[in-house]
């Protein structure tokens, strides 16, 4: 550090100094990588124990324990909890709850930020504060009248139930980026469109969704991603096996009986797999719009 | 005229009021009515058929005098350390490291892969966490191999199946997966603070830590902010990991407010004690939000 400082009295005023000074190499650069990557492998940890127990034989395990490399591949537990829990559907169920939320929730947000943020209808302020409320609130206190009203109209235990849900739930919240966005929209184009003769529905579907194609992206895989691990609300209204969603199935593994340990891990290992690819296909998506969806 | 082009101008507006039919009849009937059905239905005794009976602030009354119910409020405040206070330290240390030092010496793309892998818990399915954490805690889980194997046997435990251990150990799956999101959120705050600053400080001879508290944290003020009343609201709310974990228990360890709302609505079926309980989370939760909608709205007029 000293020498920084001394350098930098030599050549007042040379930027390359800084640069210099920045890039001072010492053994503590390897100590504090060593403390990251230690912190890493315990964050990581967890998943690896389920990637090597989950292919590995009951036989294997149980000579050589779950930290050994599995001496041969084992797809049998997870044949074996696919099975059990019919995955196949689990994760059908899952695509398309999560996939109708996407587009419907996205759609509705669209259509409420466009009389929000273009319309700027009266009470737009009001709207968007009891929006993001209602996005707030605990689920617990609205899911029992959801399950009686769900039950009284035929709608228990259907995949629409928990769709319709959700749709509006998130929606609260893509109402709330998309109004801002929206907002700042240059007033100009809207009103060379409207000048044009462009009806308000040709406004919103021929100027601004085509504009807005990026951003509505992102909304709808949050939207997917979000609906993909929502628990609460699929317990209560998915009661039949065969309308159960990923997230759900994997909640009620604890209950069934896995006493084999690495059915265990294959089970975790399942729930663990598709996530990861979403994570790698969206991961630039996901950790830049953490930050839109800090009010979650 | 001018009242004329008035009247034009609001049926102009008028017709955007079309747009917002579809969310506020979803609005109405997903959020609004039944927030107001669970309000009423807290001053009543149901069973969840028949007609609810009116009992009054009883169901309040009872509250007040129910240890299950106290001993999660408590349990809510044991995991705002675990949901907000614990990960955001963490999450501050992380975040300046990887922006103020490993950035400077090893490059953006290591520090970018640091992000992600620190991230990676925050995105799984947290029952899918639950069954993971559940299978590592177990007594002949992998947390006790790996402690017999460095010759610490004597310290295993029943981890989620002891009292005195559940709680913290349901808390350890929470930190795990709530460090990436204020980690993200830091990082992202970092980005907009000049480098300059840092390198000024530097010059000057302030050490890492003292540029961690003299820039990085009043630098990410609002997004500390941001953080913490979101994961105090989320912490309100904690549902999913103590249903796969622990049911609650054992003998009510890691009971909270939600799971015995859950419990009371759907196996007890003491539904107007059950909504009872959903009106001091919502009551709760509506506080912190209005903190943090005030905080939002002065952020943007400043902005």
């Amino acid at each position: 550090m000293a020498d920084a400082v001394l350098d930098i009295g030599v050549n007042v005023g040379a930027k390359p100094v800084a640069v210099h000074a920045r890039r001072k190499h010492g053994p503590a650069r390897w100590l504090v990588l060593a403390l990251l990557v230690a912190a890493m492998a315990f964050t990581l940890f967890p998943f690896l124990l389920a990637l090597i127990n989950g292919i590995k034989s009951s036989i294997d395990y149980a000579a050589n324990g779950p930290l050994s490399i599995p001496t041969s591949i084992d797809f049998s537990a997870i044949a074996k909890f696919w099975g059990i829990s019919d995955f196949t559907l689990k994760l059908v169920n899952s695509v398309l709850i999560s996939g109708a939320v996407a587009v419907f929730g996205t759609t509705i947000s669209l259509l409420n930020a466009y009389a929000i943020g273009v319309g700027k209808v009266r009470g737009s302020r009001v709207i968007l504060v009891v929006l993001l409320l209602g996005l707030m609130i605990p689920q617990e206190s609205i899911v029992y009248p959801l399950y009686f009203m769900a039950k009284s109209s035929g709608l228990y235990d259907t995949q629409l139930s928990v769709i319709i849900i959700f749709s509006v739930l998130q929606s609260a919240f893509g109402t709330y980026l998309l109004s801002s966005v929206l907002g700042s929209f240059p007033r100009e184009i809207l009103e060379a469109a409207e000048i044009d003769g462009a009806t308000r529905w040709q406004v919103l579907w021929y100027v601004l969704v085509p504009v807005l194609r990026p951003t509505l992206m992102v909304i709808a895989t949050f939207f997917f991603i979000w609906t993909w691990n929502e628990f609460l609300i699929p317990l209560v209204f998915l009661v039949s096996n065969s309308h159960q969603t990923v997230s759900v199935a994997m909640g009620l593994t604890r209950g069934q009986n896995l006493a084999d340990p690495v059915l265990q891990a294959a089970a975790s290992l399942m729930g663990i797999t598709p996530t990861v690819i979403f994570f790698l296909i969206f991961q630039r998506t996901l950790t830049r719009g953490v930050v839109v969806g800090a009010v979650k | 005229m001018a009242a004329a082009a008035q009247a034009s101008y609001a049926r102009h507006q008028r017709g955007y009021y079309l747009y917002l039919l579809p969310g506020a009849i979803g609005f109405l009937l997903i959020v609004l009515i039944p927030q107001i059905a669970n309000f009423v239905l807290s001053f009543t005794a149901w069973k969840g058929v028949g007609t609810p009976r009116w009992i009054g602030t009883q169901n309040y009354e009872r509250l007040i005098g129910d240890d299950q119910f106290w001993g999660s409020m408590i349990h809510t405040l044991l995991f705002i350390i675990s949901m907000t206070i614990i990960p955001v330290l963490i999450g501050l240390v992380l975040a300046a490291l990887l922006f103020d030092y490993i950035r400077d010496q090893f490059g953006e793309r290591l520090s970018s892969f640091f992000r992600a892998g620190f991230y990676l818990p925050q995105i799984l399915p947290v029952t899918t966490a639950g069954v993971l954490w559940g299978w590592i805690l177990n007594p002949v889980g992998v947390a006790n191999i790996i402690l017999k194997a460095i010759g610490l046997g004597a310290l295993a435990q029943n981890w989620v199946g002891d009292a005195t251990y559940a709680l913290p150990a349901v808390s350890l799956m929470i930190v795990w997966i709530q460090v990436g999101y204020c980690l993200v959120v830091f990082m992202a705050g970092l980005s907009r603070i000049d480098p300059a600053l840092y390198e000024a400080a530097q010059l000057d001879g302030a050490g890492w830590w003292q540029r961690l508290f003299a820039i990085t944290v009043p630098m990410l003020a609002p997004e500390i902010f941001v953080v913490v009343l979101t994961t105090m609201i989320a912490a309100l709310k904690v549902f999913a990991p103590v249903f796969v974990l622990t049911a609650g228990g054992p003998d009510n360890a890691t009971l909270v407010p939600s799971y015995l709302t859950y419990y009371h609505f759907f196996t007890t079926q003491r539904v107007g004690y059950a909504a009872a309980i959903a009106v001091v989370q919502m009551v709760l939760t509506v506080v912190l939000a209005t903190i943090f909608l005030r905080f939002q709205a002065r952020q943007q007029a400043t902005e």
